[in-house]
């Protein structure tokens, strides 16, 4: 997209994302998917023009609030309209923001085609932890269910937090890289939601519905994410952790998860 | 109408809007207690019930001594006529809140539900019809046919319109008979309304098996209908009184308007009935 | 704030004395020193509880309350802070002034005026007595999204009645201020001539009848969904858990505007006060003030972008959203312009008036950043929209609120505020504003969810900042209470008109104002 944009972007990163981990500081985690990034994008874009109307306003308005003090001498004026600068700042503004609507937009309609997948996953939202069922695609057929697995000492303070202190599951979501995988989300008794920062994915799981979203991803990878909608007591405690893996460790996974299952079935 | 004319007229300081707030105090608490079947709710609520009915008594019985002895200028009157528009707009807005779920249904929950995804993976073989009790009802019920007792309540309803703007025009005229006779007769449609509004609620759960809990067909029909039934009790009673009111010889034909706002009321009521009717008993 | 003589007991009425007083009154002087005093009593409440969040998010891991008390907390502090705090205060300021503006001897209807304003008592006993019932306060989030809030305990009928009943409150207040706007100004104060306070008031009370009644409707839903078993947000049934945000977000966004118009109106009245200079372009305020009200009823799905809507839905409500940036714009615009080439001076109201300008834009910009549908997939539920809305509540209404204060406290009370003191407060709170809450779009952005009471180690730094700052903040705001308490005491006599260059009838009867004010109608200009 936009050069200037990217560029700022870039700088504004570079400045900021002390460790090369996708743990950012002031800024978007760093995007690994092609939504994600376009979503990056638009919002450097959103905060520079964001910034230069700011700056330009508040310029104004405390230069006038140093010179035009009675403590300095200045007398009022009296003018107390003008048709003609009344125009232009609500025509300009105008077009500021069709300039800012048009990538939106486009956007928009990139990240609601959720159509062809390789893989489809839903993901249904329970008080408090992930199923997953992976329903067409390699894999299809596998299921399980993703628990927080952040000890209970290290919330309560008896032990030191681990690196990735609620950020952690048993069973991790693993899906192959490069692959466009849609998501299903739905839910069995609240309202929860499925948001994974690093692909710019984010969708509500709603009792009673199916509500999709994709994404592929474009590196390997350990990606983590929240439950981001009010679903009762441990909504804080039921995070997202996607194995981004190649094509070949995918397809072992997946052996693995039908040998195990077969294992289970068998016993 | 001496010497109000040209100051606004401030009441004195009142004891009635505490007892309000306590009455409402009292009904919301037990009714909360109520419905958690702990604690003196029902009690509390039918105490809060009493004190809001001797706050309405009061208040509404200076309201009207300070009219009749002629506090109110012109210049309340208009306000008084504003408020009565305002508040009526805010009552459009509760209705619609309810006729919006019900459109939201009809138009787009229920079809969703029987389609794509939701219904290959959730709801399988649910179709999108109206009525509906969604994929999953409890039970199954017939739904309220338009063209019996409804169309029968609406002519009443219509009719009752028609009572009341007679009623009016005697009061205009000056003629207290005819005036009476528009009153009575108007309450009593109304009151005839209500019994069969009443009696058809009784047919619905016992012969229809339709009730509040028939998913949200019967979410939206109780509520739409019970909320208008609730308007069209408020509104005999407003015209009760105001038939005890013309009965004690109150009104003039250029001093009247509370006898106006509850016709404004009464009509607004009317209304809503006509939409309901359409929307949630013929369409 | 008992800013009224003692020559009332010399009055004509021998009314009540004492607490009766307060109880019966229809004065609307009194009513708005009830509302102005209850609404601070209910922001230091919400204020507890804030710092009580604060606390816990101070370091990760659980140290001060339980998860679910946390978001019991929270929920109430959105509840308190909204109905309790800011809209209360807000129809405080109308009471007090909107007669004395317009030259009217009181409000239109004052015995209902009394009654709005006891009611509101009445729903916080009720909203904060559900801390106390069994299963405690509903957990719900201020948005009470079902099906969430149907699992709650009592705690949440206790809510929905007490929403009720201050939306009965509400309706009644606003009803009130429209009819007395209309029809109470002086001869000759066209509509065209009131001050703008008055005009950004009357399409506010438009605005709260037009959607208080929508919220009743909903939490009545809820209610018949917790207890009677009907189907409106459940699925099974055919109803939908998304249909109550659509209904709620009707009335959500109306709403927000509702807290933020009357703090517009109050920054039009100081700054052409201090900057000596007509307020610039008063017809294009208006219509802005007007065109703000009517989008704000074709934008609520802007909260619901990750609902997954439509791509049609998410763009018109993109659409519509980001137009409100327009005629906010205009307001902004407006202000500079009235400063520009005046004669200023920065008494405490002024101070407050140009803070409020600046930090209120920078929440107008992070709302803008949200309006982007594909962006707030990103922010939504993040710590950037809990910034982007305490930028526009506490550094937007709040801060107006405190510049109206300072203004109009000599009216009240007959004594000057104190500057020094009333400086002190407005740097601190500025200070300590932008340290509890600037940090939070970075939490945002970096992907800290908001209503968790822990939260991954990377924020750990951030949150510890925005604690310290939240207690800086709170602390300052106990100096207000110092310069209330001083000014109605003592202090300088204010004039009756108590700022030089102030403009107004309000400013054209003593201060402080008698308790019965334009009885015979001024004649304007
Ligand atoms: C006083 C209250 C108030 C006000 C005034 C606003 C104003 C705005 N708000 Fe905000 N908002 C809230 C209170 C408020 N909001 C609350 C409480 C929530 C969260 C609720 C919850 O979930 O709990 C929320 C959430 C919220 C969201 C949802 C976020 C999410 O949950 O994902 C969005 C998204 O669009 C949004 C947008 C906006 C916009 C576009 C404005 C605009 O009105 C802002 C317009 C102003 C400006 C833009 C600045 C001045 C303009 C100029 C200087 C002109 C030039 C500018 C340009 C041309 C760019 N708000
Ligand atoms: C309407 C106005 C409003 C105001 C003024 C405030 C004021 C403050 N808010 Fe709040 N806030 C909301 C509206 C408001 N808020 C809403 C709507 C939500 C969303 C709720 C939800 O998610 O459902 C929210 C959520 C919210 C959160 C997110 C909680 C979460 O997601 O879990 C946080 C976290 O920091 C927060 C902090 C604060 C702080 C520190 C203040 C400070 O400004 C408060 C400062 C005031 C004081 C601290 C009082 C001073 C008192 C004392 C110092 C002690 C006095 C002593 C006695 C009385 C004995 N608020
Ligand atoms: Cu699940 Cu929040
Ligand atoms: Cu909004």
């Amino acid at each position: 997209m936009n050069l200037s944009g990217r560029l700022a972007g870039s700088g504004l990163s570079l400045i900021v994302s002390g460790s090369a981990l996708a743990q950012s500081r002031y800024n978007f985690q760093e995007p690994v998917t092609s939504v994600a990034e376009q979503l990056y994008d638009l919002h450097t874009l959103m905060l520079i023009i964001c910034a230069v109307i700011f700056v330009a306003v508040f310029g104004v308005m405390f230069w006038s609030v140093f010179k035009h003090r009675k403590s300095r001498g200045a007398v009022a004026a009296n003018f107390h309209e003008s048709t003609t600068v009344e125009i232009l700042w609500t025509i300009i503004p105008v077009f500021i923001l069709v300039g800012m609507a048009w990538p939106a937009t486009r956007t928009i309609l990139y990240m609601k085609d959720t159509s062809s997948p390789d893989i489809t996953i839903k993901a249904t939202g329970y008080q408090w932890k992930w199923g997953y069922d992976y329903l067409q695609g390699e894999g299809e057929g596998i299921r399980f269910v993703s628990n927080l697995s952040t000890p209970r000492e290290q919330i309560e303070g008896s032990e030191a937090k681990g690196e990735h202190y609620l950020l952690e599951v048993d069973n991790p979501v693993v899906v192959p890289v490069g692959k466009k995988v849609r998501i299903l989300t739905t839910a069995s008794d609240v309202i929860h939601s499925w948001w994974v920062p690093a692909f710019g994915v984010k969708q509500d799981a709603i009792p009673g519905f199916i509500r999709d979203t994709w994404f592929r991803a474009d590196r390997e990878g350990i990606y983590r994410g929240n439950c981001v909608e009010l679903c009762g007591k441990d909504h804080g405690y039921m995070p997202i952790e996607v194995h981004v893996v190649s094509a070949e460790a995918y397809s072992q996974w997946v052996a693995k998860q039908v040998a195990s299952k077969a294992a289970l079935a068998a016993n | 109408m001496n010497h109000a004319v040209d100051k606004y007229f401030v009441p004195e300081p009142s004891k009635y809007p505490i007892f309000g707030s306590v009455a409402l105090l009292l009904f919301g608490t037990g009714a909360v207690l109520w419905l958690n079947q702990t604690g003196p709710g029902p009690q509390l609520f039918f105490l809060g019930v009493a004190i809001l009915v001797y706050m309405l008594f009061g208040w509404f019985g200076q309201v009207i001594r300070e009219s009749e002895s002629g506090e109110y200028s012109q210049r309340v009157d208009k306000s008084f006529r504003w408020s009565m528009g305002w508040f009526i707009f805010s009552e459009v807005m509760f209705f619609a809140a309810f006729f919006g779920a019900l459109f939201y249904a009809r138009v787009l929950s229920v079809p969703w539900l029987a389609s794509g995804d939701n219904e290959a993976l959730l709801w399988q073989g649910f179709t999108a019809d109206w009525p509906s009790a969604g994929p999953r009802p409890d039970e199954a019920f017939t739904p309220m046919g338009a063209w019996g007792i409804p169309a029968f309540n609406t002519l009443l309803l219509l009719t009752s319109g028609a009572t009341l703007t007679w009623a009016h025009h005697a009061l205009l005229k000056g003629d207290r008979k005819q005036l009476k006779l528009g009153l009575m007769l108007t309450i009593l449609l109304g009151v005839v309304f209500l019994g069969f509004q009443m009696y058809e609620y009784v047919h619905a759960y016992a012969d229809l098996n339709l009730r509040m809990d028939s998913g949200i067909y019967g979410s939206t029909f109780f509520l739409l209908t019970g909320f208008h039934g609730l308007h069209v009790t408020i509104g005999a009673i407003m015209l009760t009184v105001m038939l005890f009111r013309v009965m004690a010889g109150h009104f003039r034909p250029d001093h009247h308007f509370a006898f106006e706002a509850t016709a404004w009321y009464w009509h607004f009521v009317d209304v809503v009935w006509l939409i309901l009717f359409v929307v949630v008993y013929w369409l | 704030m008992a800013a009224v003589t003692p020559d009332h007991l010399h009055d004509h009425h021998h009314g009540p004395s004492g607490l009766m007083r307060w109880i019966t009154t229809t004065n609307h002087k009194d009513i708005g020193t009830m509302y102005l005093l209850f609404s601070f009593i209910m922001f230091l409440s919400g204020g507890v509880m804030a710092l009580t969040i604060r606390a816990e998010l101070f370091q990760p891991g659980l140290q001060v309350v339980e998860p679910e008390f946390f978001n019991q907390l929270t929920t109430m502090h959105g509840l308190v802070m909204v109905f309790g705090a800011i809209m209360p205060a807000f129809v405080g300021f109308a009471n007090w002034m909107l007669p004395l503006m317009i030259g009217a001897s009181d409000m239109a209807f004052a015995r209902m005026n009394n009654w709005s304003f006891w009611l509101l008592p009445v729903a916080a006993v009720m909203l904060i007595g559900s801390f106390f019932v069994p299963g405690g306060a509903t957990a719900a989030g201020w948005t009470l999204y079902p099906p969430l809030s149907v699992q709650m305990g009592m705690g949440m009928d206790l809510a929905i009645f007490a929403v009720h009943i201050m939306g009965i409150s509400s309706i009644m207040g606003a009803i009130n201020i429209v009819v007395t706007i209309l029809n109470m100004r002086a001869p000759g104060m066209t509509l065209m001539k009131m001050p703008l306070f008055c005009w950004t008031w009357l399409i506010t009370a438009y605005l709260l009848i037009a959607v208080m009644p929508v919220l009743a409707g909903a939490v009545t839903m809820i209610l018949t969904d917790r207890h009677f078993g009907t189907s409106f947000f459940n699925a099974a049934g055919g109803g939908d858990p998304v249909l109550f945000q659509h209904i709620f977000w009707f009335f959500g966004h109306p709403e927000v505007y509702i807290m933020i118009l009357p703090a517009f109106g109050i920054v039009s009245q100081i700054i052409p006060t201090f900057a000596r200079k007509p307020l610039f372009g008063y017809a294009s305020m208006v219509y802005a003030t007007a065109s703000i009200a009517v989008l704000s009823f074709v934008v609520w799905a802007h909260h619901m972008f990750a609902t997954g809507m439509p791509a049609q839905g998410q763009l018109f409500f993109m659409y519509a959203t980001m137009l409100i940036a327009v005629p906010t714009g205009v307001k902004v615009f407006n202000w500079i312009a009235t400063m520009w080439r005046g004669s200023m001076t920065f008494e405490t109201p002024m101070l407050w008036s140009v803070g409020f300008i600046f930090v209120f834009t920078l929440g107008g910009f992070t709302g803008l950043i949200c309006a982007i549908a594909p962006v707030d997939i990103q922010l939504h539920d993040t710590y950037y929209v809990v910034a982007h809305f305490h930028y526009v509540l506490v550094a937007g209404s709040l801060f107006a609120l405190f510049a109206g204060a300072y203004y109009w406290l000599p009216k009240w009370t007959g004594h000057m505020p104190n500057e020094t003191i009333g400086k002190l407060h407005f740097w601190c709170s500025m200070v300590f504003f932008n340290i509890t809450f600037f940090p939070m779009h970075f939490l945002g952005l970096a992907g800290m969810p908001r209503r968790i009471p822990d939260y991954a180690l990377q924020f750990a730094d951030f949150n510890a900042l925005a604690t310290v700052g939240a207690f800086g903040f709170g602390l300052s705001q106990l100096i207000f209470i110092v310069v209330v308490v001083k000014c109605v005491r003592g202090g300088e006599k204010a004039a009756a008109r108590s700022w030089e260059d102030a403009d107004g009838l309000e400013w054209t009867v003593p201060s402080p104002a008698p308790h019965h004010t334009f009885e015979v109608a001024p004649v304007f200009k």
